[in-house]
C-alpha cells in the first residue's frame, strides 16, 4: 500500500538524518561534515525496517545517478579560468599522476591481501566485461 | 533576430535554465555514452561539463546565474552522501569478515593519493592554497569542500579538483588496472571497484557500477570509508604540521 510513497519517505529519512548530522556536527564541533555524520547515523538506523525499506527504494535511485550530481560543481571550473590558464598544465599533471598512484596502490594492496582461494572461486565472472 | 536574443536573455536568467540545461545535456550525453558501449572516454559527466561551460562562456551567462538553477541538483549531494550508508549496510557481513584488509587498502590508497598530490604540487611549485586544495581531492566533492575549508584550502577549487580526479579515474582506470594485471575475477573486480571508490570517489564508483556489480558495491563501500577516514584524519594531520 505504501510502495508508491516509499521513495519519497526514503528521501525524507535521508534529509532528516542529514539535518540531524548537520546539527550534531555544528553543536559538538565534530571534525566531520554534516552529511558524513548523517551517514553514520543512517548506518545505525538501517536495522529498523521502518527506516530501511523506504531508504532502500530511494538510495538505490539516488546513487545510480550519483555522477549527475557532480555536474554543477564541475561547470564551476569556468570561474577559475585565470588560475587554470596560469597553472592548468601543472595542476592536470598533479591530478592525473596522483589519481593513478592512488588507484594503483589501492587495487594492488587489496588484490595482494586477498587469499588465493577467494580469487579462484570467482572465475565464473571471467566472461563478464 | 533581436526577438530571439531577448528571449535568450530572459530564459537564461531564470533558474529554470540551469536546471533544464544540466538535466537535458546529461541525459543526452548519457544516451551517447550508452550508444558507444560505455567507452570510458565518452564519460557523460565530462562532456556535460564541457558542453555547459562552453555554452555559458560563449554566451556570457555568468556561473552564478547558471548555478541558481543547477543548485537543485547540487543540493542532492548531501542526501546522496547520507545514502552511502545503504551499500555499506548491505555488505555488512562481508565487511565484518574482511574489514582488516579493506581498511589497510583504503588507508594506504587514500594516503598515497593525497601525499603524492601534495608532493607533486610542491615539486611543481604550485601556490600554497592550490596545494592545500589538492589534498582532499580523492574524497567526494561536498566532503572535499568541507575538508578544504578546515585545512585552509579554497573549497570551490577543491570541489573542481575532486570532480577532475573522479573523471581521470573513471576514464583511465580500466587501462591502468589492465597494465597492473588485475584480473577479471571476483577478487579482481573487487579490487578494481574498491580502488575506484577510494581514489576517484562518486564518479569512479558510478563507472564501476555500470561495468560490474561486485566492482560497484565495493566502490560504494570504499567511497563511504574514504569519506569517514579523510574527514577524521586530514584535519588532524594538518593540525600537526
Amino acid at each position: 500500500m505504501a510502495s508508491s510513497t516509499q521513495g519519497l519517505r526514503g528521501l525524507a529519512w535521508l534529509l532528516v538524518l542529514q539535518s540531524a548530522g548537520e546539527l550534531l556536527a555544528r553543536g559538538l564541533s565534530l571534525p566531520f561534515p554534516g552529511p558524513v555524520v548523517g551517514m553514520v547515523l543512517l548506518l545505525g538506523a538501517l536495522r529498523w525496517p521502518l527506516v530501511r525499506e523506504p531508504v532502500a527504494a530511494c538510495a538505490d535511485y539516488l546513487l545510480q545517478h550519483l555522477s549527475l550530481l557532480f555536474v554543477p560543481v564541475g561547470v564551476g571550473v569556468m570561474t577559475h579560468l585565470a588560475l587554470v590558464s596560469q597553472y592548468g598544465g601543472r595542476m592536470l599533471v598533479v591530478i592525473v599522476l596522483s589519481t593513478w598512484i592512488g588507484l594503483g596502490v589501492t587495487a594492488l594492496v587489496l588484490f595482494k591481501l586477498t587469499p588465493n582461494d577467494e580469487s579462484v572461486a570467482g572465475d565464473g565472472d571471467a566472461q563478464v566485461r | 533576430m533581436p526577438k530571439f536574443v531577448e528571449l535568450w536573455v530572459y530564459l537564461s536568467a531564470t533558474p529554470l535554465f540551469g536546471l533544464t540545461a544540466t538535466l537535458a545535456t546529461y541525459v543526452s550525453m548519457q544516451a551517447i555514452y550508452l550508444r558507444l558501449n560505455q567507452v570510458p572516454w565518452a564519460n557523460p559527466v565530462l562532456w556535460t561539463v564541457v558542453a555547459i561551460a562552453g555554452v555559458l562562456l560563449a554566451t556570457g551567462v555568468p556561473y552564478p546565474t547558471y548555478f541558481a538553477g543547477a543548485q537543485f541538483i547540487h543540493f542532492l549531494l548531501g542526501p546522496a552522501v547520507v545514502a552511502l550508508a545503504w551499500p555499506l549496510w548491505q555488505r555488512r557481513l562481508e565487511l565484518r569478515q574482511r574489514w582488516g584488509r579493506l581498511l589497510i587498502a583504503a588507508l594506504m590508497g587514500g594516503t598515497a593519493a593525497s601525499v603524492s598530490a601534495l608532493a607533486l604540487a610542491w615539486a611543481l611549485d604550485l601556490p600554497h592554497e592550490v596545494l592545500l586544495s589538492l589534498a582532499p581531492k580523492s574524497v567526494t566533492a561536498p566532503v572535499a569542500m568541507g575538508i578544504a575549508e578546515k585545512i585552509g584550502g579554497i573549497p570551490a577549487l577543491s570541489a573542481v579538483f575532486a570532480v577532475l580526479t573522479g573523471l581521470v579515474g573513471a576514464v583511465s582506470g580500466r587501462y591502468l588496472f589492465n597494465v597492473l594485471r588485475i584480473p577479471f575475477t571476483t577478487a579482481g573486480w573487487t579490487a578494481r571497484g574498491f580502488a575506484l571508490g577510494t581514489a576517484a570517489h562518486g564518479i569512479g564508483a558510478a563507472r564501476a557500477l555500470q561495468v560490474n556489480a561486485d566492482a560497484g558495491a565495493y566502490a560504494g563501500l570504499a567511497l563511504g570509508l574514504q569519506v569517514v577516514l579523510a574527514s577524521l584524519l586530514m584535519p588532524l594531520v594538518f593540525k600537526l604540521f
